[in-house]
């Protein structure tokens, strides 16, 4: 029974009455959607982006497309298939899409990136029933897979940032550089500081992104600030990423020195690979990690103490996307174990 | 007696800030509405009970005067009803009920040339107690906060668990309602009575009235209205965040005291009563006048004119609207209470009960009325939540179906506050969700 009293001003003459809508309480939003809060990051995103772009030029650009692109379009298709509501406008498969190459050597040929989107958005999430049901980051498992199916690309694409100024628009043929953390596990620190002259020099590469790695691990500085921004606009919250940083940071200066015990650098560990961005843009993932302060802490410390354990003593040079991964799967877990603390006790039935 | 208000802060847990909208309607003095023609009283005023509660005691035709008794409660927690206006019982019959649709009424056709009955002061100081306590029975005193538990029970805590402190709830949380702020701005002297005979009533030295910080002058006019009778009366000015007026978290954040899941308040030895019942029982004790009228916020930018009213019970919201001057062509909601917690409704037939706070009309732009997405885990609607709970399991286990799984999120604690639903990105009907998985696990 949806009428009501309409009056035009100065007359008895009545507009069609409004439709009345009923529905469950509250009748008022805070209006934070998830759409917004999904743009807020890619936006959060954007000066890390354009920096590389200048870094490594077209190249980069071009991955960042695809990347991106594929996701989208994956995405679209599948929920046509699984007749569900076609939701590609909230954003969540661009932000996989741009993590995932940022991931990824920014020289890898075009054509993987199809491949890793369907794995990350095919299998890991639109597979067990879309957005907020994946278990596993899909964009670190679109990676994973790289790594499984074209390790040489994936390991070896890195080059050198502004070679693409040297060598014209020949980008595409720019020799492959060592990444520091490759160059760090395969010749100690010795070698890095060889290649880069002085300490300082070092800490200055790697904040400005001057250095051979993918997007992700490139501008330190600038995905630290997105990082920021995302804390203080409330999109995400201070535990997860500032657990990890501090595990990864005591355990790289107690064990990561040649010296012996507490002769690690933890700045150069803090300031290397994919370490800031998997702090705040993986490690805060809402769907893939625990949504209680307790359980935020817990999944950083974890992702932190993986993390330390493969750059130190693993097999590959950096460990950040396993970490998470591997942390990703105890996530059910961690929300049983640190669940919500209620107000109050239940009343004691009295014997 | 200049005892300043006393500054604390706030529950503990969870709540949220939401845009108050109190501008719209805080500044208009309460203005009392005239009495229109005819008015459905529904014998239906007040908690839902598994029978009838009221029966009519009156027949067709029947003169009636101001604030004579029509309706006599039949099951225990029924109360009475009083006629709002005087006139001739047009017929005994159903009316329009906000949450019951049908139930039964008394429809009477008013008569102008009636005297307006006068309800003189009476030294109410010698009043036993006990006195109080049957007067406040007879004049048919419910929970006006919108819950409409009868407040002569309320009153009566069980004798296992004795009470030591009243508490006044003047938080008045929700956004848009101002009708308990402007008694506060009008009557601080009424409400410092009203409290004072409930102190009586339950036996207790200690009465803490719980205001929000964001209501200055209300503070300021109560504490000029402090006179010698109201010792053991003190303000406590509490940091604004909702849901404050909720009775555990109102409990807690003034006496830091903490109600067991599933008890009552009495079991912390305290009682919540709030501004409109204060006032209720200041008016049936002091001037032996029964509740027939209702103080109500009449908002939202729905509605031609807004205002703070002071209604005859059985008035219905057409009525209220035409004296309002109509609604607005976007209007798109029309909610009875606040917009948390408040009843939507859609019928304009519906009569105003002893239960109504406001009467909301929201227009588009303000009411929340977008489709509802994937949970996307975020954890929002868990740091919001004032009893600690698990809203987004709730929902998931619902949305599946398997609603014996929500009872370990703690599904039965939950008030339905709607701070989840207030915040959750994907705007998912959490509070129907909960509402929902209750349903589904009666407790036997």
């Amino acid at each position: 029974m949806a009428e009501s009293n309409t009056r035009s001003p100065g007359g008895e003459q009545k507009t069609a009455p409004p439709v009345l809508t009923v529905g469950i309480s509250p009748h008022i939003h805070s209006g934070r959607t998830t759409a917004g809060i999904m743009w807020t990051v890619v936006l959060s995103l954007a000066p890390a982006l354009a920096a590389n772009i200048f870094f490594f030029g077209t190249r980069a650009a071009a991955l960042l497309l695809v990347s991106v692109l594929s996701c989208v379009c994956i995405e679209a298709v599948c929920q046509k298939l699984f007749r569900r509501p076609i939701r590609v406008r909230d954003g969540s498969a661009v932000i996989t899409g741009i993590l995932l190459a940022m991931i990824t050597p920014p020289s890898v040929p075009l054509y993987i990136m199809p491949l890793a989107a369907l794995m990350a958005i095919f299998v890991v999430k639109e597979l067990v029933g879309g957005l907020g049901f994946n278990v596993f980051n899909p964009a670190l498992v679109g990676r994973a897979f790289l790594m499984a199916c074209f390790p040489v690309a994936m390991t070896t694409a890195y080059v050198d940032p502004l070679s693409w100024l040297e060598a014209g628009s020949g980008a595409a043929d720019a020799v492959s550089a060592a990444t520091p953390l490759t160059l760090l596990k395969h010749g100690g620190m010795d070698a890095v500081l060889q290649h880069y002259g002085s300490g300082l020099r070092i800490y200055s590469s790697l904040a400005l992104g001057l250095h051979p790695g993918s997007m992700g691990e490139t501008p330190a500085l600038l995905i630290a600030l997105g990082g920021i921004f995302l804390l203080f606009r409330g999109i995400i919250t201070w535990h997860a990423p500032a657990a990890m940083l501090v595990t990864v940071a005591v355990l790289t200066w107690i064990f990561g020195g040649e010296s012996g015990l507490g002769s690690g650098d933890p700045l150069f560990h803090l300031l290397n690979g994919g370490l800031i961005l998997g702090a705040f843009y993986m490690a805060t993932d809402y769907v893939t990690s625990p949504s209680t302060p307790k359980g935020k802490l817990a999944f950083g410390l974890g992702v932190g103490l993986l993390t330390a354990l493969i750059r130190l003593k693993g097999g590959y040079p950096e460990g950040v996307a396993y970490a998470i991964l591997l942390m990703n799967a105890l996530t059910p877990c961690f929300e049983r174990w640190f669940a919500p603390k209620r107000f109050a006790e239940p009343l004691k039935a009295k014997a | 007696m200049a005892q300043l208000a006393t500054i604390f802060s706030t529950f503990t847990l969870g709540g949220i800030h939401p845009p108050d909208s109190k501008e719209l309607s805080k500044d208009l003095p309460i203005e009392t509405m005239p009495v229109p023609d005819v008015v459905s009283i529904p014998l239906n005023m007040q908690i839902l009970t598994a029978s009838p509660p009221v029966e009519a005691v009156v027949e067709k035709k029947a003169a009636l005067t101001e604030g004579r008794l029509i309706g006599k409660p039949i099951h225990f927690l029924g109360v009475n009803i009083h006629s709002s206006v005087s006139g001739t019982v047009k017929s005994v019959e159903t009316v329009s009920h906000h949450m019951l649709l049908r139930v039964p009424g008394v429809i009477v056709d008013v008569d102008r040339s009636a005297p307006e009955p006068s309800w003189a002061p009476r030294d109410w100081q010698s009043l036993s107690g006990a006195e109080m306590l049957s007067i406040i029975r007879d004049a048919g005193v419910v929970g006006m906060g919108g819950a409409g538990f009868p407040t002569h029970i309320k009153l009566s805590p069980p004798k296992n668990s004795p009470v030591d402190i009243l508490l006044i709830n003047a938080a008045e949380c929700e956004p848009y309602l101002n009708c308990d702020y402007r008694l506060m701005l009008e009557r601080p002297a009424d409400l410092l009575d009203g409290t004072s005979m409930i102190m009586k009533v339950l036996g207790v030295e200690k009465a803490w009235i719980g205001i929000e910080d964001n209501k200055p002058l209300a503070v300021k006019a109560l504490e000029e209205a402090r006179t010698g009778r109201h010792d053991g009366i003190g303000l406590a000015v509490l940091k604004v965040k909702y849901p404050q007026g909720s009775e555990k978290q109102l409990i807690q954040a003034i006496t830091g005291r903490v109600v067991p899941d599933g008890a009552l308040p009495a079991a912390v030895g305290a009682v919540v009563q709030n501004v409109g019942t204060t006032i209720a029982v200041y008016e049936a004790v002091a001037l032996g006048k029964p509740v027939y009228e209702k103080v109500l916020t009449v908002s939202g930018r729905g509605i031609a004119r807004p205002a703070n009213l002071k209604v005859r019970l059985g008035v219905t919201l057409r009525q209220i609207v035409d004296y309002l001057g109509g609604t607005t062509p976007d209007l798109a909601k029309v909610v009875l209470g606040g917009p948390m917690m408040g009843l939507n409704v859609s019928d304009f037939t519906i009569p105003v009960t002893k239960t109504f706070s406001g009467i909301l009309f929201l227009t588009k732009s303000e009411a929340a009325l977008d489709d509802f997405g994937p949970c996307i885990r975020c954890g929002r609607c868990i740091s919001v939540c004032p009893m600690g709970l698990n809203p987004m399991e709730v929902s998931a286990y619902a949305e599946a179906g398997r609603y014996a799984d929500t009872l370990a999120y703690g599904v039965r604690s939950c008030f339905e506050c709607g701070c989840c639903a207030y915040m959750c990105p994907a705007k998912r009907p959490l509070v129907q969700f909960m509402k929902l998985s209750k349903l589904k696990n009666p407790i036997r």
